[in-house]
């Protein structure tokens, strides 16, 4: 009896498998690259906030393409490319893009869109404006505490430049920390030790709306020159893998800075947060 | 050749790295300690002492025993986190914290083990203290004495366990560097940064603590055989 059983269950999982397989078959219309996959490096920020879970159903209703993306920090993400590990990365470190594509890795860079970010803190909302050289010197020269991302990721990135800017050293402040971790564990470590932190607006939104907890923390400053932070896309050069995707790639470049889309991404978080997480601004040279 | 010797230069002469091994050694030293006096008390008093529900208490161990240890570390945060229960310590994101998810990893485990090796010889061992008229603290004595290589093996095995533990460590310890930053947790950033060579660098020097500990286990165990052949 149980031999039977597993049996019929052996065939049915062969049939599931098979016809997993043979599915799609004879929809063949002239889209280029449908019905394969496009392997997508990008950063926790895309990932976390829900942008991607949003495009993914529409990208693959446009053109027949499955969209799939590891979200990394930067760093990792443009080492994933510089491997030939995906077909394109969706990150944000303009000088990193720029090394990447100079170096022959990348193809081109195409600006995509882009979000700010803010400094929250245990203060009351707004305390310092839009003044990040007040802010930043009074959590220095206060020795308040400071949880830094401290992964190289983008957002690690722009926080150090803006230090580096102000011309502070960090490492006389004994309370700045460095987590080495995720936005989301780092807002929450800044929210446990009642610190300091630089985040994107968009994983902040996210991350006080959908927490367990309530944050004790709020904005602090906002709106500065210094903080905004642009997304680029660029397609992995397929003249240096085997292997890749290069037709999807270019789809999919094509299709996110279309004005439709464009504009469904500054349309993105409305609902929910009250505010667009994203401000498209394709064909921009940002 | 030359730049694998690089990276070990490196390794041992660059601060955080250094203070990586050093909390993970202090906290892996702290934990098997801790682990070590409960495990091998509740391991011994499990096995002596037969009582109402003790098979349960067994079964629930040795669940515990595979507890995955992102789950101990999500239990020890949630206990240790400024709203929670045992907030007020202020031992999230610190040494102690992460000692305190380990013990909970590593107790049932060093409890199992021992309870395991003390079924299978403290009968006897007993029933001969017993005839040779000995009191109860030096009977107690005699099994530690007795079982000492089943527990030395214990103790390495929870201490391997506690070096190469990534999952509660972060959680708890939150990584951050120069204070609760573990070599298996700087690895994990490592990686995450698509820096590999530094992270393998890391990962040999750990795997050259295991042998060595392994290899203190064996010294240790020759030692005692050499003294029982004499």
């Amino acid at each position: 009896m149980k031999k039977k059983v597993l049996a019929v269950l052996l065939i049915l999982v062969l049939c599931f498998a098979m016809a997993a397989c043979g599915g799609d078959e004879g929809n063949k219309d002239a889209r280029p690259a449908e019905g394969t996959t496009l392997m997508m490096a990008t950063t926790t920020s895309t990932a976390d906030t829900g942008l991607l879970d949003y495009l993914k159903p529409i990208f693959l209703e446009d053109t027949g393409i499955e969209l799939q993306w590891t979200a990394v920090g930067t760093g990792e993400a443009l080492a994933m490319g510089e491997n030939g590990d995906v077909d394109i990365v969706l990150v944000h470190a303009k000088a990193s893009e720029e090394e990447f594509v100079a170096s022959g890795a990348g193809v081109e860079r195409f600006p995509v869109m882009y979000n700010d970010f803010v400094v929250i803190g245990p203060e009351e909302e707004g305390k310092y404006g839009d003044d990040i050289e007040a802010c930043f010197k009074a959590i220095q020269e206060g020795k308040l505490a400071f949880v830094s991302r401290g992964d190289d990721s983008g957002t690690d990135k722009k926080e150090k430049k803006i230090w580096k800017a102000l011309e502070i050293d960090t490492s006389a402040n004994p309370n700045y920390i460095e987590s080495g971790q995720g936005m989301g564990a780092t807002i929450t470590m800044a929210d446990e030790k009642k610190a300091y932190c630089l985040t994107d607006r968009g994983t902040w939104l996210k991350f006080k709306n959908d927490a367990d907890l309530d944050i004790e923390l709020n904005i602090v400053c906002e709106g500065a020159k210094d903080l905004l932070n642009q997304y680029g896309v660029i397609a992995v050069n397929p003249e240096k893998f085997e292997g890749l995707n290069n037709e999807a790639a270019n789809v999919f470049i094509e299709w996110i800075c279309s004005d439709k889309v464009q504009e469904l991404i500054g349309k993105f978080g409305v609902e929910e947060y009250g505010q667009a997480l994203f401000t498209p601004n394709a064909g921009t040279d940002n | 050749m030359e730049r694998i010797a690089d990276w070990f230069v490196k390794c041992f002469t660059d601060e955080a790295i250094l203070s990586a091994i050093g909390v993970t050694l202090k906290m892996a030293f702290f934990s098997c300690l801790i682990s070590s006096v409960l495990g091998i008390t509740a391991g011994l008093l499990l096995e002596k002492y037969n009582f109402k529900g003790k098979k349960l208490i067994i079964r629930i161990n040795r669940t515990m025993m595979g507890m995955p240890p992102v789950v101990a570390g999500l239990v020890v945060y949630l206990l240790l986190m400024r709203r929670g229960p045992l907030g007020m310590l202020g031992w999230l994101f610190t040494v102690k914290g992460m000692v305190v998810a380990q013990a909970l990893i590593i107790v049932p485990i060093m409890t199992g083990m021992v309870h395991q090796h003390a079924s299978g010889k403290a009968p006897a061992i007993r029933e001969f203290c017993m005839t040779m008229g000995a009191g109860r603290w030096q009977t107690v004595w005699t099994l530690l004495r007795e079982m000492r290589h089943d527990i030395y093996f214990c103790i390495v095995t929870v201490f391997g366990r506690s070096i190469s533990e990534v999952g509660s460590v972060m959680l708890v310890g939150g990584n951050i560097k120069g204070k609760t930053r573990t070599m298996t947790t700087a690895i994990s950033l490592l990686k995450s940064q698509g820096i590999f060579t530094e992270g393998i660098a890391l990962g040999v020097v750990l795997l050259v603590m295991a042998f060595i500990i392994q290899w203190l286990c064996d010294f240790l165990q020759r030692e005692e055989s050499a003294d029982e052949n004499n």
